[in-house]
């Protein structure tokens, strides 16, 4: 990584923030109802309400749901564990990183955390960041 | 059904599932039309309507297509996509027609050339030598699939039933092997499904894995295969013969659902509370419970959805799908036989006919005609599908009482 990284860092998804304090995810939430959404939506889908605002998800959850996936499509790199992680009250998709893919690393429940890391710079030297989730050692898990 | 005009199964019928090299869509769409027209005493001069599926073709086994091949009788057809809910979706759309008066007799066809396709879902994680560019609803810079847990069935589906495991604080996931093996089991006894070996807990958790918990046994088999059915108001059905009457079945209730926003919706596909949604309005229509059914045939896509969906379907007490499954109420002996054809995992899933296929299932066993897997004395059974995006049919289906 050169010292003017992070100038040329892009998030892998629209809705990481890299540039606002620590790395988060923002979703657009409701101001009718407080249903949160990744991608825009024309109306909320609960509500039909027309008003979003920009929210900062919580970096620290809970793993509601997993798979290791072990057979993909062409290009994608296996084994590696999907996972759904409940991050206080929002629930988000990602892959469990930082963390082996076996049925026995993985708990249902583990507390888990925000991680980000790099998938390489393209040929303009800019850099993809990408989140997953890691086992979040200082706390117990439930 | 809260319409006064009852709709009745006159004919059905369902291709053997499994492989056809020398057969195109539109010859095994056809097949099982001829067959159900057939099974009916009908031909395709008594059909006023026609509601076709077809996922995989792209339009080369449309409803036009197959009747080019049977009748071109110049009826309306409406071909339809509902993902894995097309075929019960076809159903559905002949039954409001049938129901709305605007003709007494209808034709409802799936058909998928699934065998050798493998993985459906999508694939591949972008370039990055041509540049980290956002793209798309996520302003993703790449293929997300991989990178942001999975898209692929198999382990959409493996996070459903971990899911479900993980709410009712449950750990033990060989509950999931162990439903394949029911299936696997039950398919040995049905010469139309794709594969007929009974297979054991041992074999099943030691196959290839596929996406934890699901090994390779425990997803659906894709194969080739056509279903049709032949549905009749109940009022042309009284002017037709005994025979006739005596093999019909009755459309108690007949119900499509998609799915409410639930708060995890966006990231997992909710298959729950659509099926639920269905459930209960089929149950309120034909005034059946989970307690009457005879036999289920339920949307096993997975081994991890078929749990979930004992739940859904009111088969159990909330949160209390393991110890349905563990007191051996769904085998074919016990008291709520599920997917005694061997469902998606054994029987297969050819996309488009397989909410068909699984009323067919039912008919076969309220005709008393299953043989030597007939669940004895069947008067009442539930065809239910889930098509990812997602929609959900649910069928209750009783037995004449002539």
């Amino acid at each position: 990584m050169t010292n003017n990284s992070t100038a040329t860092q892009i998030p892998f998804v629209g809705y990481l923030e890299l540039n606002d304090g620590e790395p988060h995810l923002v979703a657009h939430e409701c101001r009718s109802c407080g249903a949160r959404f990744f991608d825009r939506r024309n109306l909320c889908a609960n509500c039909s309400g027309a008003e979003f605002k920009s929210v900062a998800v919580a970096t620290h959850g809970t793993l509601r749901s997993f798979s290791i996936v072990a057979f993909a499509g062409p290009g994608v790199e296996v084994p590696f564990v999907a996972a759904l992680v409940d991050c206080d009250g929002t629930t988000v998709r990602g892959n469990l990183i930082n963390c082996d893919p076996t049925p026995d690393a993985v708990h249902l429940g583990m507390a888990v955390r925000l991680a980000t890391y790099s998938l390489g710079a393209d040929s303009n030297g800019v850099e993809a960041i990408n989140y997953g989730f890691e086992p979040d050692l200082g706390k117990e898990t439930r | 059904m809260s319409a006064s005009e009852e709709v009745w199964v006159l004919g059905i019928n369902m291709t053997k599932f499994g492989k056809y090299p020398d057969l195109d869509a539109v010859d095994l769409a056809a097949n099982a039309v001829i067959a159900a027209l057939a099974d009916g005493g009908v031909t395709m001069k008594d059909i006023g309507v026609v509601a076709a599926g077809n996922l995989l073709g792209n339009g080369a086994a449309s409803g036009q297509n197959v009747l080019k091949q049977v009748g071109q009788t110049g009826v309306p057809i409406y071909n339809v996509s509902n993902a894995c809910a097309t075929g019960a979706t076809a159903i559905r759309t002949v039954v409001m027609a049938i129901r709305a008066g605007e003709v007494d007799m209808g034709l409802a066809v799936g058909v998928e050339k699934l065998s050798g396709v493998g993985l459906l879902g999508p694939g591949g994680q972008g370039n990055k030598d041509a540049g980290w560019e956002p793209k798309g609803r996520y302003g993703a810079v790449g293929g997300i699939d991989g990178r942001l847990g999975t898209q692929a069935m198999p382990g959409v589906f493996a996070q459903v039933g971990m899911e479900y495991l993980h709410t009712y604080g449950q750990t033990d996931v060989s509950v999931f092997a162990r439903i394949s093996e029911k299936n696997h089991s039950h398919s040995t006894l049905n010469p139309l499904a794709a594969y007929n070996k009974a297979m054991t807990y041992d074999q099943i958790i030691n196959d290839v894995m596929i996406s934890y918990p699901n090994t390779r046994p425990m997803c659906s088999a894709n194969c080739d295969g056509a279903a049709a059915a032949v549905l009749v108001s109940g009022s042309k059905l009284k002017t037709m013969s005994l025979e006739q009457r005596r093999r019909a079945v009755k459309i108690s209730a007949s119900v499509l659902t998609s799915d409410p926003y639930q708060e995890a919706c966006q990231v997992l596909p909710d298959v729950n509370t659509l099926t639920r949604n269905a459930a209960k309005i089929a149950y309120e229509q034909s005034g059946v419970g989970p307690a009457d059914l005879d036999l289920v045939e339920l949307h096993d896509c997975f081994a991890t959805a078929e749990l979930v969906h004992y739940d859904n379907l009111g088969l159990c007490a909330p949160g209390e799908a393991v110890s349905f499954f563990e007191s051996g109420a769904p085998w074919r002996d016990g008291k709520t036989p599920v997917n005694v054809s061997g469902g998606l995992q054994s029987k297969g899933h050819p996309i488009s006919a397989t909410g068909i296929a699984n009323v067919w299932e039912i008919c076969h066993h309220l005709r008393g005609e299953a043989g030597p897997r007939q669940i004895e004395g069947a008067k009442v059974g539930l065809a239910h599908v889930i098509g990812l995006g997602s929609a959900c049919g649910v069928h209750v289906l009783e037995k004449s009482s002539v």
